[in-house]
């Protein structure tokens, strides 16, 4: 039961979690951890040795200063010997030396492991979002996707950049004077072992007391984000219709129910390293009384208590880097467990196990008793058969509902089917490459998505491998070339945010230009040419009857226009095929289609 | 050792930390008794090794240990009290810059929208925030607090022995020097590392806004490898970062080093003479130890005080961006707004175009009168759909006016516009909230009258022909936007027409809102329209002969020009351009 609660993104937002739920996000965030670990272990290694090489050098300091102070001090005054006084000297100058230049190395090879680690986990986030299929992506925000690539990322990145180094330094620090201190002077050593013991329980409270604060601590921090893009998505409407002062207090809201929940983080970790400071300044004056009533005693000599005194210090140095590690792997942890989530959703649109291969696609696509539904047992289309021969041009009209974009997706295999198949080619689209596939069958929507960059990059997404002349010539084809020309910097013009600049009509016709450049063998236009003037939608088909001469098309438009350039009409209504003949055939016919023909040419001039 | 612009960009940051700067000051103060009293434990071991300790007096040895106890007590104390000083301040400075970055972006022209891409003001307001905060409450403190260790220690050093300290201090003058290099060299990455994580996030935003091009065409591995450039090269900084830090720390870990080791063989050789007792040396060192970590601290605090610096600078650019879009300083009101939209001689273009080229609108004079279609009609680049932006006010007209019921738009405050002028714009963007709240968007009377409010709910839904989101699972209360449903081109389009009608609007202005509707659903909403809002004065852009017909007017616009001006009949009758424009007849019929 509770295994699905928090599989993939399910219960995101949830901070409070029950053990098997806790269990199981850890187990997906460790195994992820291991796995960006592992490719750079080698480096690992190297930085760990690196790092105990340099820490020994700087312990090493105390011990030879006691050395001093011990032995070649005495031996100086006594005998005039200087000798061991010059030894303690030249290895402290040696060991200096050796530890800074081992610590500014260490200091590269560790932002070595964390960027390659930081890179490997960017690159695996934006891939697998991007192989996620559109279901995903419908229900899962832009803005929650987006701070699981920003914020998350950047939570991990503070544990990578500063936090391993002063975990791996820290404990090595510690231990290293640990095993120091216990040859030095065990009972002093001893006083330091039953310290760890509040330092243990304090630690295990910061850690359930935290957890769950990082937690809200994420959710928090993608709802500020998921605003602020919205926002700014649509900065438009909000000016339009007076939404600022609104927004304002919204997201006044959501940063201040942030900010609480930093204030509270701030707050916990605001007890917990003076508590650690507390027990370690404890400690040290245990071992002054304890160590000064031996010297007192005459069982050690000062010098040994002054070296104790000294590493008893230095060992509790790192608490504080060390608190402020645990700080940042608790909130590491916390976006580790929401992008573990995200890499283990599965595209519901998954990669074929044995992908075939179609290399010269002919474009003869069918629909087999095909159903489709959404997830929530509303269905779209009802059994359905449909056969399209390649090379056939298809106008597809009907009401909005009728179920129209949701063929183009299942022939784009944007969706898969409930049940019954979709081939191309008699192919299953399932088992077919998907880089076949994309190649074979393209979409073209009434929203031209333009990408930052020049118009040519944005054409050249059809085909990146295309030459400029390929590119121009695509332009040319469907008329985009005018006003691209008129441009200020023709083809390399920047199109800025959004193609901010261009008009919508101009947006379609550069995703026209990218849809010819791709030069699919099956093209699905839906309601492609919406926003296009008239001698521009006219251009367009122009085009088009050359262009799909020798390709399967499916066009989607309300308006009728297309109709003259199709080879067959098809009709729907409610997920159904009502008519379906030449458009000749029909438009002479009193069905529905006739109808609609009728109303839209008395709507010409 | 912060050359001035670091200080003044940082100093800019006084405007929002004001409040917090007693509690940061008081911290700060906190932070300087604890670095001290952690000095001052050297001293009791000092008094304990020449005191108690050669006498051996247990009683002695007890109280001394006593009072490292209570230093030790102290620091800690010090410790919790400055980390609660210094708590909600910085946590507040950060919210508020958030919340007046926020501000600002709403009140930013679009123009500005136009060449800022979201991912990097997200990362401004995300990010580098945080970065600032952080700088705040513990950054500057710690920076202050251990220079003056350092200075109290190097002074506390003299007292032990003046050549000892002598020592200390030489040798740690070449960090003040490599400090110097340090920030130069550092400064410049730590912006670079800033401004590529900012695209990367530009790239992740649209790699997500796009996904349904990159999906069509099968270009994710093309988008990824894109992607992977960036994340690349930022991963290169930031290793130009770590090198450049690697630099500094080099010379902080080594230069105190060779001063133990120098003040070791100074000690033993000073002891030698009988200048300095052992309990002395013993003291020197234990002082000079805790120095060591305030030294090797500048670097990480150099480092963390120029990443704030750059993410000050980064904050504050988009502060200082100017609102040429603002409301008039005596704004006027319209009375009895009657819905008068005037053009006179507007022009228009983008203050980036180049010289040479022309205006994009050059010259438009027309007025439509109060209950009044006029339809605006041209080809794709006419200029049609900047005349509406100019109409509704998101971007300036560069020269010539355009007036309200006789007041120009410049006059007047821009939620007075809005409150008479609603519009819809060619992409209907549709926020995460239900049907209701996007539909009533633009209505401040919602809860203060909510009848009337759902009595224009209803009137705007039937007249926009949006009745399928009574069909939906809940109804008008349905979540849609990307936190919810999603509808498709034309649902959106039904449903962004009906939130501009359903302010009841003075004046109408629509940028093709029917482009996705088949001709039947486009003539129920025309209908609907002349008979529900017959009063409301209408600006439209169309392209198709079924939206013009109904006008009363219709404007030709040809390159930022009007080309031809009158009803539908005359133009049809008389321009050749006309017919090329909206005919969709052969083409050997038009031109």
């Amino acid at each position: 039961m509770s295994d699905n609660t928090v599989q993939g993104v399910n219960g995101e937002e949830r901070s409070s979690l029950t053990p098997e739920e806790s269990a199981r996000i850890r187990k997906r965030s460790l195994k992820l951890l291991g796995e960006l670990v592992r490719p750079v272990r080698g480096r690992v290694i190297l930085t760990m040795v690196v790092v105990i090489l340099s820490t020994a050098a700087q312990v090493a300091g105390p011990a030879l200063i006691a050395f001093g102070l011990n032995q070649a001090l005495p031996a100086v005054l006594d005998q005039a010997d200087w000798a061991p006084a010059f030894l303690a000297v030249g290895a402290l100058l040696a060991s200096g030396i050796v530890g800074a230049v081992l610590i500014s190395w260490y200091t590269i090879l560790s932002a070595r492991v964390s960027q390659a680690i930081l890179l490997d986990l960017r690159l695996r986030v934006f891939a697998h979002t991007q192989d996620l299929s559109l279901d995903f992506h419908e229900s899962y925000t832009s803005g929650r996707i987006i701070s699981r690539q920003t914020s998350d990322l950047d939570a991990i990145r503070e544990l990578l950049d500063s936090g391993i180094n002063q975990l791996v330094s820290g404990v090595l620090y510690m231990s290293f004077t640990a095993v120091a201190m216990v040859l030095l002077d065990p009972i002093s050593a001893l006083v330091i072992a039953i310290a760890l013991i509040p330092l243990f329980l304090l630690g295990r409270w910061f850690q359930r007391r935290s957890q769950v604060l990082f937690r809200q601590q994420r959710v928090a921090s993608a709802q500020t984000i998921v605003k602020f893009v919205e926002t700014m998505t649509g900065i438009r409407a909000v000016k339009a219709f007076r939404a600022r002062r609104r927004n304002e207090e919204e997201f006044g809201e959501k940063v201040e129910n942030l900010r609480g929940i930093n204030a509270r983080v701030i707050g916990l970790f605001g007890i917990f390293d003076p508590g650690l400071i507390l027990i370690a300044n404890v400690s040290v004056a245990v071992i002054v009384l304890v160590g000064g009533l031996r010297v007192a005693g005459g069982s050690i000599a000062i010098g040994t208590l002054l070296a104790a005194v000294l590493y008893a210090k230095r060992f509790f140095d790192p608490v504080e880097d060390m608190a402020m590690f645990y700080n940042s792997y608790q909130s590491a942890a916390a976006a580790l467990e929401k992008i573990s989530g995200v890499l283990e959703e599965e595209p519901g649109v998954p990669a074929p196990q044995t992908p075939v291969a179609l290399h010269t696609p002919r474009g003869h696509l069918e629909f087999q008793e095909t159903t489709f539904g959404y997830g929530n047992g509303v269905e779209i289309l009802p059994k359905f058969s449909l056969e399209i021969p390649a090379g056939q041009t298809i106008a597809l009209v009907g009401a909005t509902g009728a179920g129209k974009t949701t063929l183009a997706k299942l022939m784009s295999r944007f969706y898969d089917p409930t049940s019954g198949r979709v081939t191309l080619d008699g192919v299953d689209l399932r088992d077919l490459d998907d880089a076949h596939l994309r190649r074979a069958v393209v979409m073209v929507t009434q929203e031209a998505y333009l990408f930052s960059g020049t118009i040519a990059d944005n054409i050249a997404l059809g085909n990146p491998d295309a030459t400029r002349e390929q590119i121009i010539e695509a332009a040319r084809a469907v008329g985009a070339d005018t006003f691209i020309e008129a441009m200020p910097a023709g083809f390399d013009t920047d199109v800025n945010k959004r193609g901010g600049r261009l008009s919508a009509g101009q947006r379609q016709l550069v995703s026209f230009a990218r849809a010819f450049l791709a030069d699919p063998a099956v093209l699905l236009l839906d309601e492609a040419t919406a926003s296009l003037d008239i001698p521009g939608e006219r251009a367009v088909q122009n085009a088009l009857q050359t262009l799909l001469a020798s390709r399967t098309a499916v066009i989607i438009a309300h308006r009728l226009s297309t109709v003259a350039i199709a080879d067959r009409v098809l009709v729907m209504e409610q997920g159904q095929i009502v008519e379906d003949d030449t458009p000749e055939a029909l438009i002479s016919g009193t069905g529905r289609f006739a109808k609609l023909h009728a109303a839209w040419r008395n709507s010409l001039v | 050792m912060s050359s001035p612009s670091v200080f003044s960009s940082l100093w800019r940051l006084r405007e929002y930390a004001r409040p917090a700067l007693p509690r940061l000051a008081l911290g700060g103060v906190a932070g300087l008794f604890a670095g001290l009293l952690a000095l001052a434990i050297p001293l009791v071991l000092r008094e304990l090794v020449d005191g108690p300790l050669a006498s051996r007096d247990t009683a002695l040895i007890i109280g001394a240990a006593g009072i490292v106890l209570a230093l030790g007590v102290a620091e800690a104390a010090t410790v919790a009290v400055r980390r609660w000083l210094v708590l909600t301040p910085g946590t507040h400075v950060e919210a508020a810059m958030r919340n007046a970055m926020y501000e600002r972006l709403q009140d930013l022209p679009v123009s500005f929208h136009d060449r800022w891409q979201s991912g990097q003001l997200l990362s401004r307001q995300g990010t580098d925030l945080g970065l600032i905060r952080r700088w705040l409450a513990f950054g500057i403190i710690l920076l202050f607090v251990n220079l003056v260790t350092i200075v109290v220690g190097t002074a506390v050093l003299f007292t032990w022995h003046p050549l000892l300290g002598g020592i200390f201090l030489l040798i740690s003058v070449p960090i003040w020097i490599y400090g110097f290099a340090f920030e130069k060299r550092y400064a410049v990455v730590a912006r670079l590392s800033q401004d590529q994580t900012g695209d990367l996030a530009t790239s992740v935003e649209e790699s997500v806004h796009g996904i349904r091009v990159l999906k069509a065409f099968g270009r994710g591995r093309h988008a990824l490898r894109g992607f992977t450039r960036q994340a690349q090269d930022l991963q290169g900084t930031e290793i130009k970062k770590a090198k450049a830090l690697a630099g500094i720390w080099l010379w902080l870990v080594l230069l105190p080093d060779i001063g133990f080791a120098l003040c070791l063989l100074g000690g033993i050789w000073l002891a030698s003479l009988g200048q300095i007792s052992v309990g002395e040396l013993f003291a020197f060192f234990a002082t000079a130890t805790i120095l060591r970590f305030p030294l090797e601290s500048i670097g990480f605090l150099l480092a963390m005080t120029l990443d704030a610096r750059a993410a000050t600078d980064r904050f504050f650019e988009v502060m200082d961006e100017p609102i040429t879009l603002a409301d008039p300083e005596a704004p006027k009101h319209i009375e009895n707004p009657r819905g008068r939209l005037e053009f006179d001689d507007v022009h228009f273009r983008f203050p980036d175009a180049p010289a040479g080229t022309p205006d994009l609108l050059d010259g438009v004079s027309f007025t439509v009168e109060p209950g009044h279609t006029v339809a605006v009609v041209g080809l794709t680049g006419s200029g049609k759909s900047t005349l509406t932006a100019l109409a509704s006010r998101l971007y300036e007209v560069t020269a010539g006016s355009i007036r309200l019921d006789g007041v120009d738009l410049r006059e007047l405050n821009r939620d007075d516009i809005y409150a008479n002028q609603s519009v819809a714009f060619e992409e209907p963007t549709l926020f995460s909230a239900s049907i209701r709240d996007n539909v009533l968007l633009g209505r401040e009377d919602t809860k203060s009258d909510p009848e009337t409010a759902q009595k224009s709910l209803d009137r705007a839904l039937d007249v926009a022909q949006a009745d399928f989101v009574r069909r939906l699972p809940e109804g008008v209360e349905t979540v849609v936007g990307e936190e919810g449903m999603s509808l498709s081109g034309g649902q959106r389009q039904r449903v962004a027409l009906a939130r501009a009608l359903a302010t009841d609007p003075k004046i109408l202005v629509l940028d093709d809102p029917l482009s996705a509707l088949d001709v039947n659903t486009e003539a129920r909403v025309e209908e609907g329209m002349r008979r529900d809002y017959g009063t409301t004065s209408t600006l439209i852009v169309a392209h198709r002969p079924s939206t013009v017909q109904t006008a009363d007017h219709v404007v030709l616009l040809h390159e930022g020009r009007i080309h031809d001006a009158g009803t539908h009949r005359e133009l049809l009758e008389r321009s050749a351009e006309y017919r090329f424009v909206l005919s969709s007849l052969d083409e050997e019929n038009t031109r």
